[in-house]
């Protein structure tokens, strides 16, 4: 039973949050900035494009860095081989 | 520009998640029984339709601007992770989907478990493989079809595109009998990425209580300028992955 709500759990985590958590952190985050921004007279629709910005490329970059270890890690077992 | 996106980015992501469900059931159906396969995706239909009829008006007695503010951040989620992963493929650090390897991995999958029926389903691999085929690739689109309608107020539009999405990719696999390797996918999911995160970004932002310049058509300006933004990314990973590759003749 226990297994089967921990499999269950972890389609949902897999399907809402996917490869990378920090996205889905940072959309509630700006989420949140967003509403705190709005409710002062300060215009708040920059939060969330500005968001885009900075989450978009530094998942990329975990991602590609992530590709080039591995690739380099292949290419040493490749060499030792 | 609204009902126009939302009909395009529906029947995008549905086209994509149904070329990728008919290579399963493609292998399912030509490596064990047609019969068993073609009743799992209707049952796999069945209960999507299930889901989008029940949640569907639920989502309309949902307060307009939280609805907003929820459905926006997962589509933003949602839309971060397709362009995520668009921009990785485009920029070659990840594996491009391809139909044809798929199909022959799943047929060779299929080909190696024995037979054997339940019930009234003659092969049970092949209708558990088709109806897990259906439902996991058919939930993002039937959450799509759920979010977008819902915010736009207009469900049967939404439905509408999922539909003859998938009519035209099964008449189109049915009438070759092939994986449809030649869909070009990864440019259609990074256009409904583009698509999710500007709209998860412009619902978002209004569900947050902000208020865009412009109203509906600082749409004009976000779609083009998240399109641009992630082709920028694109040039930007493809020179930073091609350039030791270039040094590496020229050290030898």
């Amino acid at each position: 039973m226990t297994r089967r709500v921990k499999a269950f759990a972890a389609f949902w985590y897999d399907f809402v949050v996917g490869d990378d958590w920090r996205g889905a952190a940072g959309v509630v985050a700006a989420l949140a900035v967003t509403y705190g921004v709005g409710a002062s007279t300060v215009p708040s629709w920059w939060v969330l494009p500005a968001a885009v910005v900075f989450l978009l490329p530094l998942s990329l970059w975990g991602a590609a860095r992530d590709t080039a270890a591995n690739r380099a890690s292949d290419a040493a077992d490749t060499e030792k081989s | 520009m609204s009902n126009g996106a939302l009909f395009l980015a529906v029947f995008l992501a549905c086209v994509v998640e149904a070329v990728e469900a008919l290579t399963i059931v493609l292998a399912a159906g030509t490596g064990r029984d047609w019969r068993s396969a073609i009743s799992g995706v209707l049952a796999g239909i069945a209960l999507l339709a299930v889901i989008v009829a029940v949640l569907g008006p639920a989502l309309t007695l949902v307060p307009f601007g939280g609805l907003r503010l929820v459905v926006g951040g997962l589509l933003l989620i949602f839309g971060l992770q397709w362009l995520r992963k668009a921009v990785l493929r485009a920029a070659g650090l990840k594996a491009r989907h391809d139909e044809d390897a798929i199909y022959a991995a799943e047929l060779a999958a299929a080909q190696s478990v024995p037979a054997g029926g339940r019930g009234l389903v003659g092969d049970w691999y092949a209708f558990t493989v088709s109806f897990k085929g259906v439902v996991l690739e058919g939930l993002e689109v039937a959450f799509i079809v759920l979010t977008f309608g819902a915010n736009q107020r207009d469900i049967p539009l939404a439905t509408l595109a999922a539909l003859i999405a998938i009519m035209a990719v099964t008449i189109t696999g049915l009438a070759i009998r092939a994986p449809l390797a030649r869909v070009p996918e990864n440019t259609m999911k990074f256009v409904v990425g583009v698509m999710l995160t500007s709209f998860g970004i412009f619902w978002g932002a209004e569900g947050a209580r902000a208020h865009w310049p412009g109203a509906d058509l600082a749409l004009l300006i976000i779609v083009p300028a998240v399109a641009v933004f992630g082709l920028a990314l694109v040039a930007v990973l493809r020179c930073i992955t091609t350039r030791p590759r270039a040094a590496a003749p020229s050290a030898r």
